[in-house]
């Protein structure tokens, strides 16, 4: 029998080409360096909205990523971004970015809120925004040097009840005025070193 | 083959010439009509073509992934002007093209990459070899990102000429000055037409995008004219009940969408249009998009295929189907579901890269993951976007099932992907030239 055209290109690509065969499934570079275009090289965002993934915590990104995937947590474009990986892609990503070293984003701040927010962090935030927000405890993300419009979103997501808070959060954040929120972000994002 | 026949005569015809100058060391056949620009400093070179969403990163991520192997960047301009959120300027949404334009000094700086200013002309896969306007380059490996050209050919009376009467504005730069220049200069009560083509073209959103930011531009200081999108298409084929919704809420009474269009023929002294011998439009300002292809570097050196548009390429190492040794990427490649986007440009060149180091370094290559999101501004606060997840299946770039797709149709995170979009660029430029 001869072959058709479309049989012979077949058998010839295959021949030209044999590393199709034998790549390996996408690593955790590979996953992740596609996200770049938004978060920044290696999670570093160059801002202002955009968060930095670099240096996060690998529960909480692990977490986060599941809950956009099942609609827990509000998004605009994550949602539909998460639905195309596997919980073994995004504990493959949660790696990648926790070990990648943190980005000290240069933001202009009022400095008057950012000391009022060092003020009010350790008796309400610090037990689970370890170190001025520099490790993360479980699920609770690392926020030092985050962009501030980024968690001014988030924090209005929370307060609007759109995203839940965990409630021990909760319980800490209720009591708070918005200014005092506002001034605990903008410690947040001025945290250096 | 690279060279038609009247460029291969000339280079012979240059080859004595060249062997006085003594070109020593320069491989044989495409030495001859120029001076090797750049010896090999070390032992392995890949050479990156075109210094956009796609050239930038590939040559940063191969630098990145092995400083080993010598990178040599070459692109025609020495700065490069984003499409992407040009259609913002169009709008007048942002003052000039400055927030959209970049350099490479940086980035060369950053990462050991050497920066060739130049037209490549010719390219010969057997010698490996590569020919611009001032010299050749040898390489091991060739990535090419050169974007898209267009096919004047297939329009009647569609000159370089009639380009600038009716500028397409498809490459930012002078051509969207021009197109902007002309809105500005239009009276009120004159008529806008843009003029798509089929698919694919670059930027699938992109003349819908346009149609919106050159409608909210006309709403506050033209409200007696009108704009009409030519669609060459049957339908709308990029966020259609986004697009859809954006014209019925906000741009009613300006905005005609006119399906099946397929401009055959142009007149440029009076702007008319002609589509398909049976019609014709004339209007005060025509922003004429023409059918594409893979920028024409690929087209001379054999890269494209059947099709004779666009480059048929393998869906892990993005090399050619029909070249050894070189690797398409962008808007010039087909990369199955992944559309003509910056954003799938970066992240086959990310691909690209990292299957480029494992092939020159003998080691086992790594199957694509990509993503695409492209964002678009329907007025001076919203923002609507689609998105993808990408992986191989079968030997084929397929979208992930059940992931990606469009913003909720309620609008109600239009004001949220407005703000995210302008850190989306800043992102994504910073990436390519830092
Ligand atoms: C109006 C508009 C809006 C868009 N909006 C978006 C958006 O919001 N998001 C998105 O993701 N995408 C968008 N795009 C699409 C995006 O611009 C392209 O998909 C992207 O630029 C493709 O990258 P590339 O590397 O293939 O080509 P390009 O970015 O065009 O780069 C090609 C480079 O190669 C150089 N070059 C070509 N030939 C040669 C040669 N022979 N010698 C030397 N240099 C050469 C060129 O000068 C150029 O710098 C938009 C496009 C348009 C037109
Ligand atoms: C189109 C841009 C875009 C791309 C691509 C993208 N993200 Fe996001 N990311 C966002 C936005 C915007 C948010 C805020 C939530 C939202 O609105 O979707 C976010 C939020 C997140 C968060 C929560 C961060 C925090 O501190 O709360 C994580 C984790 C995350 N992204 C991971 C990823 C990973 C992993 C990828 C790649 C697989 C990725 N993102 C790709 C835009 C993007
Ligand atoms: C009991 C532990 C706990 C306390 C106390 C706490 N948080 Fe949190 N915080 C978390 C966890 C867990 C998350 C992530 C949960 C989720 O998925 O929404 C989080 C998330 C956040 C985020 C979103 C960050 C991002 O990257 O998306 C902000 C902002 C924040 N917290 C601010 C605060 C502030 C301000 C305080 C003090 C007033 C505080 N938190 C106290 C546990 C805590």
């Amino acid at each position: 029998m001869t072959m058709k055209w479309s049989q012979w290109a077949l058998v010839a690509g295959a021949l030209a080409i044999p590393a199709m065969v034998n790549a390996m499934p996408p690593t955790p570079a590979m996953l992740s360096n596609a996200c770049a275009g938004c978060h920044g090289v290696h999670g570093a965002s160059a801002g202002p909205s955009m968060p930095s993934l670099s240096n996060q915590s690998k529960v909480a990104i692990v977490e986060a990523m599941k809950k956009f995937k099942s609609g827990e947590r509000p998004s605009t474009v994550m949602g539909r971004l998460a639905k195309g990986y596997s919980d073994a892609d995004f504990e493959a990503m949660g790696e990648f970015f926790a070990k990648q070293k943190i980005h000290f984003t240069q933001q202009t701040l009022d400095a008057a809120k950012v000391a009022k927010g060092a003020a009010l962090q350790e008796k309400n935030c610090q037990r689970c925004h370890l170190e001025d927000g520099k490790e993360g405890k479980d699920d609770s993300p690392v926020m030092a040097s985050q962009w501030l419009p980024y968690m001014q979103i988030q924090m209005d997501q929370y307060l609007s009840g759109k995203r839940k808070m965990p409630e021990k959060m909760a319980e800490k954040v209720k009591p708070l005025s918005k200014e005092e929120l506002d001034a605990l972000l903008h410690f947040y994002a001025s945290v250096k070193k | 083959m690279t060279l038609d026949r009247r460029s291969f005569i000339k280079m012979i015809g240059g080859a004595s010439t060249a062997a006085l100058a003594g070109c020593a060391g320069a491989p044989a056949v495409s030495s001859g009509a120029a001076a090797e620009l750049m010896p090999k400093s070390s032992g392995r070179r890949v050479v990156v073509v075109g210094g956009g969403y796609g050239g930038t990163i590939a040559a940063r991520y191969v630098r990145m992934l092995d400083a080993s192997i010598e990178v040599v960047l070459i692109e025609r301009n020495k700065e490069y002007v984003s499409c992407p959120f040009s259609n913002y300027y169009l709008g007048g949404l942002i003052k000039d093209l400055s927030p959209l334009t970049i350099g490479y000094d940086k980035l060369a700086a950053n990462h050991g990459i050497k920066m060739v200013y130049a037209e490549v002309t010719g390219i010969d896969p057997a010698a490996k070899v590569v020919t611009t306007n001032s010299g050749t380059l040898t390489y091991d490996r060739l990535i090419l990102s050169p974007g898209i050209d267009f096919r004047n050919e297939e329009i009647e009376g569609y000159t370089e000429e009639a380009s600038h009467v009716m500028p397409h504005a498809w490459k930012a730069g002078p051509q969207t000055i021009a197109l902007r220049k002309q809105l500005l200069d239009m009276r009120d009560g004159g008529n806008v037409i843009i003029s798509m083509p089929l698919v694919p073209y670059r930027c699938p959103p992109g003349p819908y995008e346009r149609t919106c930011m050159i409608a909210h531009y006309l709403k506050q200081h033209k409200p007696k004219s009108k704009l009409f999108l030519l669609d060459a298409n049957p339908d709308v084929v990029a966020k259609k009940p986004l697009f859809m919704k954006a014209w019925n809420t906000y741009y009613k009474d300006i905005v005609s969408y006119v399906p099946a269009k397929k401009v055959t023929k142009v007149d440029a002294a009076t702007k008319t249009l002609f589509v398909e011998g049976i019609e014709d439009h004339k209007a005060d300002v025509v922003n004429f998009i023409p059918p594409q292809r893979a920028g024409h570097i690929a087209v001379a050196a054999g890269l494209v295929g059947e099709d004779k548009k666009w480059c048929p390429v393998n869906a892990t190492t993005f090399e050619s189907t029909l070249h050894k040794g070189i690797h398409v990427i962008g808007d010039a490649s087909i990369a199955g579901a992944m559309p003509k986007s910056g954003y799938s440009a970066n992240s086959e060149a990310k691909v690209c890269a990292t299957n480029v180091v494992a092939l020159m370094n003998g080691k086992e290559t790594v199957e694509l993951s990509g993503i695409n999101v492209c964002y678009s501004a329907i007025n001076d606060h919203e923002s609507i976007s689609v998105a993808g997840v990408y992986k191989v299946a079968d030997g084929k770039i397929i979208g992930v099932p059940n992931s990606g797709g469009i913003s909720p149709v309620d609008f109600s995170q239009t004001k949220l992907e407005h703000i995210y979009a302008e850190s989306w660029l800043k992102n994504i430029l910073t990436e390519m030239s830092t």
